[in-house]
């Protein structure tokens, strides 16, 4: 059933040739992507309970977490780089970033295998990838605004953190983010994706948090690993995930460097998007529609 | 047979059915064992880069950190295993199937523990025991009677006191319906705070988690006795020996908070 996964182009009205009307319809494609990430937005935002919640146990886990790197750093300046005040405002970020990035546990598309809806979602004139896309940006959006903000602001009240000092860093922060989304979600898509194949990927699932939840940066900065260890974190397209979009904010890139950070981002979020149009696409071979 | 003896059995046949049932899908149960003592081990490595930068955190050194390490996961594995399900009593009681614990003729803890136990959390005890393995390669123990008497009886009491705040946490669903994530943070936030010393900590955080959520006494306390440590927050000496009397307390409380839970509870009547 490949056709189901159409370009985004295909299956809109209007699409084709007279020119004016192609803009018209790039413009209509535009809207209902917009739309789908703001579904994503409104969908999370009725459950206000779950998102106070959150909060409390992020920030409980960030003061933990914070209290380990001020023994860490009993008596010592600076490591690899980042000295106490840096290692913190890393940690806030961290919490904050956690369900941003939605590191553990995103099973949507792979319940929707399970119960066979997933034919359906195929069956949309929209592109299956870009749709989902869309909806966890729109996801992320909530996140950030809900679950990443209060979290940090909370440490940053308590343990005192280090604000960006130059105006642009505003602006390449959420960039860094986003691209951190991405890069994310092409990962938990082709994990999803994989529910078609193996009966159990939960199990896959809980191998591949425990790798990147450490190679990430999540659980311990990467500026603190050893040696060789760090080299080839850094390498990696976990890094990406939070340890960039977090020395972005602590300003540990400048001018072409910080460049190259975001353009290592958007080349693993690339590589990583297009790998999952090839797992997608073996998927929609596999797919076949009991009759009814 | 009294009336415990027959809910003893009855729930060791539950579990055994479950286990059988989790058998049946070889691969996958294999699978999870190691994602979950991967998952866990993580963990651990972070312990090892801190330890990459100096010899003593907070006056311990990585065996003692790994000792504290080892005994905090092998006694919230364990609560976990068996009362790790609470978590989603919170939906039971949203979507009204609480109701169907009610009118069966057993206890209803009895009935909710032993509904789903996920046999996957061996795997981050088998990882907990490697660790402790590990502290024990490292440390020097000076082994006499009381010091081992008093290591038998921490993964049990650690488990007493991490159940019995699990259960006392999940409880405040019968009100709330959503405050499980809440009660994550003394639970699986307990795991990560025991397996650092408690003297890491904040004095504020510290209070609440010897008076308030006694999680000190799931190892921290028992720890300076087997390790012979002073202790860095100056409580007296008898403190160290105190876990059991507070884990049978926590317990005998436990049970009462739950009965007034579930006598309080409202169906939703959809």
């Amino acid at each position: 059933m490949a056709h189901f996964n159409r370009p985004p182009w295909r299956g809109v009205r209007g699409f084709g040739v007279p020119r004016d009307r192609a803009l018209q319809a790039i413009g209509e494609i535009m809207t209902l992507y917009w739309q789908v990430a703001l579904r994503g937005f409104r969908r999370y935002a009725t459950y206000r309970a779950a998102t106070f919640a959150g909060v409390f146990t992020n920030t409980v886990f960030g003061f933990l977490r914070a209290y380990v790197m001020i023994a860490l750093y009993a008596g010592r300046g600076s490591i690899g780089g980042f000295d106490l005040r840096d290692t913190l405002t890393y940690t806030f970020v961290t919490q904050g970033m956690l369900m941003v990035v939605y590191i553990w546990n995103w099973w949507e598309i792979a319940l929707t295998i399970r119960s066979g809806d997933i034919v359906s979602d195929f069956s949309r004139p929209l592109d299956y990838q870009l749709y989902w896309l869309a909806q966890d940006a729109g996801r992320a959006t909530y996140h950030a605004i809900f679950r990443g903000i209060p979290p940090f602001l909370i440490g940053a009240a308590v343990f005192g953190v280090r604000l960006p000092a130059h105006p642009w860093t505003w602006l390449f922060f959420p960039l860094s983010i986003y691209l951190a989304v991405a890069v994310s979600f092409a990962f938990r898509f082709m994990l999803n994706l994989s529910a078609f194949w193996l009966f159990d990927y939960r199990g896959i699932g809980s191998i591949a948090a425990a790798v990147w939840t450490f190679l990430s940066g999540f659980a311990v900065p990467i500026a603190l690993f050893p040696g060789t260890l760090q080299t080839v974190a850094r390498a990696l397209p976990f890094a990406a995930f939070v340890n960039t979009p977090v020395e972005i904010f602590l300003e540990k890139q400048q001018g072409w460097a910080l460049l190259g950070a975001l353009a290592f981002q958007a080349g693993w979020a690339l590589a990583l998007l297009a790998a999952g149009r090839l797992v997608l696409a073996a998927a929609e071979r596999k797919v076949v529609v009991q009759g009814g | 047979m009294g009336e415990a003896a027959e809910s003893a059995a009855l729930y060791w046949r539950l579990v055994r059915a479950q286990i059988r049932a989790q058998w049946q899908y070889r691969a996958s149960f294999v699978l999870q064992l190691f994602g979950a003592f991967a998952l866990t081990f993580v963990d651990f490595l972070s312990v090892l880069v801190i330890f990459a930068h100096l010899p003593y955190l907070a006056g311990w050194s990585l065996g003692e950190v790994a000792f504290l390490y080892g005994t905090s996961y092998i006694a919230f594995q364990f609560a976990d295993l068996t009362v790790g399900q609470l978590d989603g009593l919170g939906d039971k009681v949203q979507r009204g199937d609480f109701d169907l614990v009610l009118i069966r003729p057993r206890g209803t803890l009895l009935q909710l523990l032993a509904s789903d136990i996920a046999m996957r959390r061996l795997g981050a005890m088998a990882q907990a025991g490697v660790v402790l393995g590990f502290a024990f390669s490292l440390v020097n123990v000076h082994w006499t009677l009381e010091r081992v008497l008093l290591l038998l009886t921490m993964p049990i009491t650690g488990f007493l006191v991490f159940a019995g705040v699990w259960v006392i946490g999940a409880t405040t669903t019968f009100w709330t319906t959503r405050s499980m994530e809440v009660v994550n943070s003394v639970t699986y936030g307990g795991q990560f705070l025991t397996s650092y010393p408690m003297n890491v900590y904040g004095a504020w955080l510290r209070r609440i988690f010897i008076f308030a959520v006694p999680l000190a006494f799931v190892n921290y306390f028992p720890a300076l006795y087997v390790l012979d440590k002073r202790d860095p927050l100056g409580m007296p000496g008898f403190v160290r020996f105190l876990a059991p009397a507070v884990a049978i307390v926590l317990l005998f409380v436990a049970s009462r908070v739950w009965r007034f839970g579930v006598r309080h509870y409202r169906s939703t009547g959809s």
